[in-house]
């Protein structure tokens, strides 16, 4: 009972901002203007499969390209030396400490066609090249926004990993990758997997990463639901069709992705 | 610490280098300070001392601020009646559609362009205005009354108008100023340095007037000719932007881009190498007007706001300090000679009358198949990258799978053991 009290303010604060506006957006997706039943908005959604497609490519690139950076910084985080783990920590926080906007907006200037980077390599005779909006700009605005996201849950989970365990592989024998491969690995699965939702979903829906490296000519499904509510074909319902395909979505591939966590973490709780 | 250090550096060094596009203009000029003079004071007093305010939702960057020794639009409009102004900004007119659709916010003044009013009329978004309490609507120039989009001006007053012409860096482009025209932005000569307004309806414009059609076409087929065109043009545009173009053109990363009369003055300001085109076939007139919607809490207290925006003084604070050409006769004439006469802010009267158009509002399915041209040319891709797309996206699903399986079935194996 006493539990229950406590979680009441959550609980309360989940069914108006959370429950509400989730049935909320189904509503939309299913009725017209009038309030009438329709499938009209959900069957248009796939005259723009393209989109879909491109932004699950470009945010799975993201994550995987995260995910290979981030692990071996979180590996070499976590085996630190305790006294300058706080501080690496907070250096691999500092670029949020920035506006998200801003922080978009300066990799504008680096990549332009007069950006610093094309100005540097024109002074060694290469270039200039075009790396602003491009698909690989929209990529490296995701890994740059999102890096954070990916390293913190590993670390954690890699933090709290038990080195006797290292040391009991070591003395059976296991050379160092296989210690890395069979035991590091394994247990930090579940970092992994937070790590991947939680960088996996907010690049799939951003827009202004997409609208800011991508020259406005690679539309992401976040951009087209701008587009549905901000922009100019103001169409609520459209957009709350392609919001709950988007969704499904997700739900997909979290759904998959914990077939995998829930075979190792059983491995692991054995 | 010394990444720290480091990282400091390279920060403000990055700050530093895109802070030069971000500055703004006229910092040099040392003007004395405007000060404001009404005709007729005891007019604004009838809400003193009673603690009203009213909600003013504009476009960003569109009044005067008090910089530049102008006058601080809003301040003196307090300190002249009492009443106080909650400003806010949009981005775009159906940024502000959508806030006055959803419900929920109430404004008291708002200024949408043509089209926009024209279908708010239709939607019964507006109120009519008492123009007993807007004697300075007498300022207005007549050519910008009782146009098609408010016909009698019962729902609007013009604020500001402009035309839309092309920016150029004038370093990279050899036409003489009067030859270009719209082509120019399809010529491959300079693919990759084109910039496109990224909103429809602009951009449509464009594409039917190079073929000839009406701005305001609902046919289909003229529309989807039109898209085509857009969809020709896409190869050579850098990327499709609003007030990016700022940046953009300043520092010298496009060479071309079409916009709104009003900031390429404001560009020009700053830049030597922009200059501005005005296209010699056709293009389109706009207005922005003050408006009060159906929402509105006080107003009487708006129409006092509108009739002081039309004050003389004001007028002229906010086309000096914003760029865009005003309606307004009385600061007209109190403008430089050099602003009259430059060719950009006010074009003379038979260019208007005879290659301009102002938009209206279209039909609801013309602006779907418009929106939907729209998402399908911007989403459109190279061919080349599309062939890889989708079959290694597939074949990572299917791999996916497959991984599942084999891990399920060693699993199963290891239960057994």
């Amino acid at each position: 009972m006493k539990k229950k009290l406590i979680s009441a303010p959550y609980i309360v604060w989940m069914a108006v901002f959370i429950v509400v506006p989730l049935a909320m957006v189904a509503y939309f997706a299913f009725t017209d203007g009038d309030g009438h039943f329709t499938l009209d908005y959900i069957a248009n959604v796939a005259q723009y499969t393209n989109i879909f497609v491109r932004s699950i490519w470009l945010a799975a690139i993201a994550t995987v390209i995260c995910l290979v950076i981030a692990y071996p910084a979180a590996f070499i985080l976590a085996t630190m030396d305790k006294k300058h783990q706080s501080t690496m920590i907070m250096i691999v926080m500092l670029p949020m400490w920035m506006n998200f906007l801003l922080r978009t907006y300066a990799w504008m200037t680096l990549l332009g066609n007069n950006g610093i980077i094309n100005r540097a390599l024109g002074l060694i005779g290469l270039g200039p090249y075009k790396l602003l909006n491009t698909q690989g700009a929209v990529v490296l605005g995701m890994v740059y926004n999102y890096l954070p996201y990916m390293i913190l849950p590993l670390y954690s989970v890699i933090v709290k990993i038990d080195k006797m365990l290292l040391e009991a592989a070591q003395d059976l024998g296991a050379n160092s990758r296989k210690v890395m491969f069979k035991v590091v690995f394994p247990l930090s699965l579940p970092g992994v997997m937070s790590g991947i939702t939680m960088v996996f979903v907010p690049a799939i829906s951003t827009f202004i990463i997409s609208r800011m490296l991508g020259g406005g000519s690679n539309l992401l499904i976040g951009d087209l639901i701008e587009m549905q509510f901000l922009g100019n074909s103001y169409n609520p319902n459209l957009g709350a069709g392609i919001s709950l395909v988007l969704m499904v979505i997700v739900l997909l591939i979290m759904t998959i992705m914990n077939q995998f966590d829930s075979d190792d973490e059983d491995r692991v709780l054995i | 610490m010394k990444k720290i250090l480091y990282f400091l550096v390279l920060t403000s060094l990055v700050f530093s280098m895109s802070g030069c596009h971000l500055q703004h203009i006229n910092e040099d000029e040392d003007e004395e300070e405007q000060t404001l003079t009404v005709e007729n004071p005891e007019f604004y007093n009838r809400f003193q001392g009673k603690g009203i305010s009213i909600n003013v939702y504009n476009w960003g960057e569109y009044i005067s601020d008090g910089s530049d020794g102008l006058l601080d639009v809003n301040a003196e409009f307090t300190k002249l009646t009492g009443i106080q102004v909650n400003y806010t900004t949009y981005a775009t007119n159906e940024e502000l559609y959508a806030k006055l659709k959803g419900g929920g916010a109430s404004y008291d003044i708002i200024i949408p362009s043509e089209y926009m009013i024209s279908r708010m009329i239709k939607e019964d978004m507006l109120q009519k205005l008492d123009f007993n309490n807007i004697p300075n609507f007498k300022y207005i120039m007549d050519k910008f009354k009782d146009k098609d989009y408010d016909r009698g001006n019962r729902y609007s007053v013009p604020y500001t108008w402009g035309t839309v012409g092309i920016i150029y860096d004038n370093t990279a482009i050899d036409v003489p100023e009067d030859e270009i025209d719209w082509d120019i932005l399809w010529d491959e000569k300079y693919a990759d340095s084109i910039l496109m307004f990224d909103n429809p309806r602009d951009a449509f414009a464009i594409a039917e007037t190079l073929l000839g059609y009406s701005m305001n076409t609902e046919n289909p087929k003229e529309i989807k000719a039109a898209a085509e065109k857009l969809k020709e043009q896409k190869p050579l545009v850098q990327s499709y932007v609003m007030d990016e173009i700022f940046d953009k053109m300043g520092a010298g990363e496009a060479v071309l881009a079409p916009y709104y009369a009003g900031d390429a003055v404001t560009l020009m300001d700053e830049y030597d190498h922009i200059s501005f085109a005005v296209p010699k076939s056709r293009t389109n007139l706009f207005f922005d007007s003050l408006c009060i919607p159906k929402s509105a809490q006080n107003k009487e207290a708006a129409e006092l706001y509108i009739n002081f925006m039309c004050e003389p003084d004001v007028a002229y604070a906010t086309t000096s300090y914003i760029g865009y050409s005003t309606p307004n006769e009385a600061a007209f004439e109190m403008l430089d000679d050099e602003i009259k006469e430059n060719g950009i802010s006010y074009l003379d009267d038979e260019y208007l009358k005879n290659h301009t158009t102002v938009f209206v509002n279209m039909s609801d399915d013309a602006n779907r198949l418009m929106q939907d041209l729209w998402t399908e040319m911007k989403s459109a891709q190279d061919n080349e990258k599309n062939k890889w797309v989708v079959p290694i996206f597939m074949l990572s699903c299917v791999l996916l799978s497959i991984l599942i399986l084999i891990r399920r079935a060693m699993k199963k194996k290891k239960d057994i053991f």
